[in-house]
């Protein structure tokens, strides 16, 4: 096989690590501290923002028209509503403004 | 029999559930799958070798640094510690996801971890704040069609990536940031939920300035979690939820 198939069956291996590590970390544990436990449930809001935050920086006015619109929507409507609001502002808004 | 009968179409009927709310991850998903096959051959994999990635990764922003340190021809180890790096932040789910999928049997929990990508996991996690329990069915459900689209996807980006029309007019290279907004915005209930956005953010602007990507998604992470453990319990309510 190629170095190419290893490097790839290795990344593999890595990323499975870091997908069941954490569980199998915490499981050690019989009771979940109470401090631990408030720093689980921050988990999703935290490292989604970080997904989001520099991509936010680095946009433009049609990038930004589409996150507002984005944030609008999701206060009322569900998922699927809000993504395709914002997808929908952004492909038009990129029209005018590149 | 009747009992089983009802077991099943309630497995039926929440795999489906789950394969609903996939949709739009799959839509979201779809050009990353695509922009990362014509990549992957365009820096020297063959396509077998950029469905492969795609089969057993499973994690787009790791896969497009992968192809992009093996096209200029880097180390192995340090293309594998990159891939590692970028998807650290998963460890953080899996932490998460733990409690939420404990009841589960031992193979499909390690299955369930294998497809514990970033919408998985915020869309399993909102589904057990509300406080309905996250099935097996429902969270393959949501979880299956996501992964065979991204293989099969990634495969057709590879034998045909050149016919790739202008994807910034069509917006693909901010649907993702789009669609975390909106998961983010989901958890907005959350006690200590401004804050903890705040300073990720914070956190992951700044590292991102400094440290440089993808240490930024790591670092900034870290701060928010870190923010919510130090704050004095009652903030967080952890304890007082029904």
């Amino acid at each position: 096989m190629s170095s190419t198939f290893w490097i790839i069956i290795a990344g593999a291996i890595a990323t499975y690590l870091t997908r069941i590590g954490g569980h199998l970390v915490i499981s050690r544990f019989d009771n979940i501290h109470p401090r631990v436990e408030a720093g689980l449930n921050a988990v999703p809001a935290a490292v989604l923002t970080t997904l989001v935050a520099p991509a936010v920086l680095n946009a433009g006015p049609a990038e930004w028209a589409a996150l507002i619109v984005t944030a609008i929507v999701s206060l009322r409507g569900g998922l699927m509503a809000m993504f395709l609001a914002g997808a929908a502002v952004l492909i038009v808004a990129r029209q005018f403004v590149g | 029999m009747a009992a089983d009968a009802i077991v099943e179409n309630d497995a039926w009927s929440d795999f489906w559930q789950g394969v609903r709310l996939s949709m739009p991850v799959v839509v979201a998903s779809a050009p990353f799958a695509l922009l990362f096959g014509a990549i992957a051959v365009d820096n020297g994999f063959s396509v077998f070798e950029a469905f492969l990635m795609s089969a057993a990764i499973f994690g787009g922003a790791s896969q497009m640094v992968g192809i992009e340190l093996f096209g200029q021809h880097v180390a192995p180890w340090l293309i594998v510690l990159s891939i590692f790096a970028v998807n650290f932040r998963h460890v953080l789910y899996s932490a998460g996801i733990g409690r939420r999928i404990a009841h589960w049997p031992v193979a499909r929990q390690a299955l369930g971890y294998f497809v514990l990508t970033d919408p998985q996991y915020a869309v399993a996690e909102a589904r057990a704040q509300s406080g309905q329990t996250v099935g097996f069915a429902w969270y393959l459900g949501l979880g299956l069609p996501v992964y065979v689209f991204w293989v099969v996807e990634s495969a057709l980006g590879a034998v045909f990536g050149k016919l790739i029309p202008d994807t910034h007019a069509l917006g693909i290279d901010f649907l993702l940031p789009i669609y975390f907004l909106g998961l983010v915005l989901g958890f907005r209930k959350r006690p200590l939920w401004l804050p903890v956005v705040a300073a990720s953010a914070a956190a992951s602007i700044v590292a991102y300035k400094t440290v440089g990507s993808p240490w930024h998604v790591s670092i900034g992470a870290v701060a928010g979690v870190l923010l919510a453990v130090i704050l004095p319990p009652h903030h967080s309510g952890v304890g007082e939820r029904p």
